[in-house]
């Protein structure tokens, strides 16, 4: 299965998705840059980005934004949640707005989620109030301290 | 710092943090929906990323559908005088990203943290490894997902 949706890029998309995920052209003709970048023309260039867009490869083609430099307050938290609890700690997490990603992971620490608020102050009340919800046992807010990367930049 | 923003600028930035049309001239088709010049909105673009406000413009891929169905939280247990070292170290491999310096609590003494990728778990682990023998920090555990709850881009404006 693997195996079989890798084999649907062809070595244009493989080339395509390694320049696009690190950087689409500032350039009045984004695609014409690329085309010259990948080798084939411009609408063809188009063509293959809208393709993998419409399969659901590219997610999105779009901005990524520094949240600190917006003046936002970003954490990333790990919560221990009552077992029999967790769906609905869960649920109640993800319909949060600056919840971005949230998923249970092995460990007893078994909620991470990323949370991202406008102040510092509304960061601090709204993990105090998750803190206070029935069935979180623990949580502790990691923000990050060092950025030293961010992103992927894989080789198809 | 933080970066003082107009309101053209929360609407473009509003506005990229959804999709660029695709198009062949998606920046004067943008321009257009945000009532400016395509040369303006190139310029703004080009100064936000100056200014690291704008990380990245990119296309943003759906892993598991390229093949790359692993993927695994691993944190690292490092010590301070050691965190710039082993972090550079850990940010050249192109199998991990997000990589992040967090703080420490008595029952997390975890203080690095990389996003790990592999097309299987196997293969994920032995990035672990490789990464755990070039910089000497032999403490890590990988958190994989088994359930994702939400997964969105976030929304400033």
């Amino acid at each position: 299965m693997k195996a079989e949706r890798e084999g649907r890029l062809d070595p244009l998309e493989r080339e395509i998705l390694n320049l696009i995920q690190q950087d689409f052209p500032l350039d009045p003709r984004p695609f014409r840059a690329l085309a010259e970048a990948a080798g084939c023309t411009e609408n063809e260039a188009l063509a293959r980005v809208k393709a993998l867009r419409e399969r659901g490869i590219i997610r999105r083609l779009g901005g990524v934004f520094d949240s600190q430099k917006l003046g936002f307050a970003g954490t990333l938290v790990a919560l221990q949640a009552a077992p029999e609890k967790l769906a609905q700690i869960a649920a109640r997490v993800s319909a949060l707005e600056g919840v971005t990603h949230n998923y249970q992971r092995d460990h007893a620490f078994n909620l991470w989620f990323t949370l991202t608020c406008p102040t510092p102050e509304e960061l601090a009340k709204t993990l105090a109030t998750i803190e206070g919800w029935p069935g979180v046992e623990k949580l502790r807010s990691l923000p990050a301290l060092r950025l030293f990367k961010i992103g992927v930049n894989f080789q198809f | 710092m933080i970066y003082m923003l107009t309101d053209l600028d929360k609407k473009i930035i509003a506005r990229l943090q959804g999709e660029l049309p695709l198009t062949l001239t998606p920046y004067a088709d943008l321009a257009r929906e945000l009532g400016m010049a395509e040369e303006a909105l190139l310029a703004r673009l080009g100064e936000f990323k100056a200014q690291g406000v704008l990380r990245r413009l990119g296309a943003v891929l759906y892993h598991y559908r390229t093949g790359y169905s692993a993927n695994g939280m691993c944190a690292w247990r490092v010590p301070p005088d050691r965190v710039e070292e082993a972090g550079q170290i850990m940010a050249s491999f192109p199998q991990a990203s997000h990589v992040y310096q967090r703080p420490v609590y008595p029952d997390w003494p975890y203080n690095l943290f990389t996003m790990l990728h592999g097309r299987t778990r196997e293969e994920l682990e032995n990035v672990a490894r490789e990464i755990a023998a070039l910089t000497g920090i032999a403490d890590y555990t990988i958190l994989y997902s088994t359930r994702e709850f939400k997964k969105a881009s976030m929304r400033y404006f």
